[in-house]
């Protein structure tokens, strides 16, 4: 088998401040040499990726899974082309196809038509091939009608599948792909999960980000986990994703607020914990799930009341809760002073990514209302990995009974 | 096939079930490896091969930027004629009558429309050539192409316009009864000058503003200045000997003078046109350079 990506030493440093603030202005710089006359400067630096070695094989499948922040894009754009490594090399062999983002070229008064040419050519197809598969790609994007209307009439729908149809008839042999499937409703990812496995059976090399399990179990051969920077573990996909979904439970999630002095009330801190008050980072689905919340009064209030809200990936409001709802607190005045609220969420969950928001106030008055943390819902291990998300919104364990009511004799 | 844990795991790797031989496998099996590490050295490097395959991506923003420009506006493209129309009007008025500026012997109006169609141009061109970047961030942060394309193609939708300009200028030529010379077969070499200079510019100011902002805000100003610095609307006769060298030290005195003469039949340039061509390479050069010693950063700070 011929090797389509190596890898050796690579190393991405971000200096920060490029990545937060962007760009400099030129009396900064010009500020910055001169003090940098009298000491070394300690610019803050970050490694985004540090020392990875790799080799991606002709026709591999390669599913890449690590926390937000692990270096998963910056390698991606690493051997695309795109950024230039601090450290180490990437060798490609082919040609590439970087889908970081759906319709990167596009604009939004153009037409559709003249859409898909911009875009095309600047994936890196040429004139004469594009207008080879136009017909494929509309016919792919079912926007035939639309072709000489501006981008900017169409639907977010129809412009993510005008996107991805210039993209998936790109004529690449490596296509590498980051979280193209977070978006779009639950047919357009079937249909990015298809062509995807149609682009593995074709014997093109597809390196795949994605944070939905699901699809890298399905898609890919070889998981790679990718922390903070650094290869964790690299084999065959189920091993290294029970490795990496290992490690989450054995973290936690806590967020410490920052101090807010002139409000009457303050969040201090919101955790997860399990029913026994152990702080956990990945709760499981079929596992109760305690969310702590302390906070501080500063004052005696009246009436106080704190709610609770969990918002699902598509904006639902799963949970939303507040402590008088149910009249669970006999009497709310509320002396200064520290508290810790305790609620407990029964198993219903669906495994996915929450947020979690918190609201303090009283009838007359929000104090704060904030989202505080962000976590992920694991599945059950038994649980039958489906190959599209579902749409479901929880997931309590629901209860299935077959029986035979009469029986038919075969003949 | 065992789980490799640790820093320095090899690659496993599945076998390949099936390939069809395809086209693109065959193709594939030939290509040559393609690498990303780090530049050192200030030279710059460039690769040819990749500037030949993504050539139509230029063609294709250049493109985009003529249907944009003029998309939703009621004028549609007599914009293209009545800006430079407008701001002739105007200088002809000031310079050519209340201040009767001297024109070589030209009827003013066809002085400066010359001028300004050069003018124009550079000016537009080099504004969205220093812009581009910034404008086109999701195209540098998420699509390998080689960047340089992006400034290149901003300067050429200003050619159409200066396509027009130059109709223009044929009517208000035959209308003041100036004919043109023999002189005007060298028209492409001036607009090509005109083009070089823009695109050095612009190069250099669009890796600068990529990471310094105050591009942005300086250029207006800068530009006011430069058309000032160019007999736009006075004749580079003005200096006198020595400082007319001193003076061609602006690449664009060579441009239009050059221009002028072409196509308006005004006195030929000296020798100081020489001065401008070197300073001209030299803006080219250091563009040129500046932006490919800036430019793998890109797609970090933009």
């Amino acid at each position: 088998m011929r090797t389509a990506i190596e890898i050796e030493g690579l190393g991405k440093r971000y200096r920060l401040g490029t990545r937060s603030e962007r760009y400099d202005t030129l009396r900064e710089a010009v500020a910055r040499r001169i003090r940098r006359r009298g000491r070394q400067e300690d610019a803050a630096e970050l490694w985004a990726l540090r020392g990875v070695d790799l080799a991606i094989d002709e026709g591999d499948v390669v599913g890449i899974v690590g926390r937000n922040g692990a270096g998963k894009t910056t390698l991606l754009k690493l051997v695309a082309g795109i950024a230039e490594p601090t450290t180490g090399m990437v060798r490609t062999r082919g040609r590439i196809a970087a889908l970081l983002d759906l319709g990167t070229a596009f604009h939004p008064e153009l037409t559709g038509r003249e859409n898909v040419y911009l875009n095309g050519a600047v994936l890196g197809m040429s004139r004469r091939e594009i207008a080879r598969r136009f017909d494929d790609i509309v016919a792919f994007a079912d926007v035939e009608r639309f072709l000489s209307t501006p981008l900017k009439r169409y639907s977010t729908g129809m412009q993510l599948r005008l996107a991805f149809a210039v993209a998936a008839h790109l004529d690449a042999d490596i296509v590498v792909v980051d979280e193209l499937l977070a978006v779009g409703d639950a047919e357009f990812q079937r249909r990015c999960l298809g062509k995807m496995s149609e682009f593995g059976r074709d014997g093109r090399t597809v390196v795949f980000v994605s944070h939905d399990m699901a699809s890298i179990s399905q898609l890919c051969r070889r998981g790679i986990w990718l922390d903070r920077g650094v290869v964790r573990a690299d084999g065959p996909v189920g091993d290294v994703l029970d490795l990496y979904l290992g490690s989450r439970r054995e973290r936690f999630a806590r967020v410490e607020v920052p101090p807010e002095p002139d409000q009457a009330v303050q969040l201090l801190s919101v955790a997860l914990t399990d029913a026994a008050g152990r702080e956990i980072e990945l709760p499981r689905r079929d596992e109760p799930l305690v969310v702590r919340l302390r906070f501080r009064a500063r004052e005696r209030i009246p009436a106080l009341d704190v709610a609770l809200y969990l918002l699902n990936r598509q904006g639902v409001r799963v949970i939303d809760d507040a402590w008088l709802d149910g009249g669970a607190v006999d009497d709310p005045v509320v002396d200064a002073g520290d508290y810790e609220a305790h609620v407990r969420i029964p198993p219903v969950l669906a495994p996915g990514e929450y947020t979690a928001g918190v609201w303090i106030g009283t009838n007359h008055e929000d104090f704060l209302d904030r989202e505080v943390l962000s976590f992920e819902v694991a599945p059950r291990p038994d649980d039958r990995l489906p190959s599209v998300s579902r749409r479901r919104v929880v997931q309590p364990d629901v209860c299935w009974t077959l029986r035979s009511v009469s029986r038919r004799s075969e003949t | 096939m065992a789980v490799r844990v640790g820093r320095r795991a090899k690659p496993g790797g599945g076998e390949l079930s099936s390939s069809p031989e395809s086209a693109r496998a065959a193709r594939a099996a030939h290509a040559p490896w393609r690498e990303n590490r780090p530049t050192d050295g200030w030279l710059p490097r460039v690769d040819f091969r990749d500037l030949w395959e993504h050539r139509e991506v230029a063609a294709f923003l250049a493109l985009r930027d003529v249907r944009l420009r003029y998309r939703q506006t009621a004028f549609g493209v007599a914009w293209a004629i009545i800006r430079p129309l407008a701001a002739a009007a105007i200088f002809t008025i000031v310079f050519g009558r209340l201040v009767d500026v001297p024109s070589d012997g030209l009827p003013y109006v066809v002085f400066a429309y010359a001028g300004l169609t050069i003018w124009t141009y550079v000016s537009s061109a080099v504004e969205a050539a220093a812009n581009s970047l910034i404008e086109d961030r999701a195209l540098v942060t998420k699509v390998a192409f080689p960047r340089v394309l992006a400034p290149v193609a901003s300067t050429l939708p200003g050619l159409l316009d200066l396509a027009i300009s130059l109709v223009i200028l044929g009517v208000f030529m035959t209308v003041t009864g100036v004919a043109p010379s023999a002189a005007l077969v060298v028209v492409p070499v001036s607009v090509a000058g005109a083009v070089a200079v823009s695109i050095g510019a612009g190069l250099l100011l669009s890796a600068l503003n990529v990471k310094y902002r105050d591009v942005r805000y300086a250029l207006g100003f800068a530009l006011q200045t430069w058309l000032f610095a160019s007999p736009v609307v006075y004749p580079s006769s003005l200096f006198d000997g020595a400082w007319r060298y001193v003076f061609a030290a602006n690449p664009l005195v060579g441009v239009i003078d050059g221009f002028r003469w072409s196509v308006a039949g005004a006195p030929p340039p000296g020798a100081y046109v020489l001065v401008s061509l070197a300073t001209g390479t030299l803006v080219l050069a250091a563009g040129v350079l500046v932006f490919s010693r800036m430019e793998r950063r890109f797609a970090d700070v933009v």
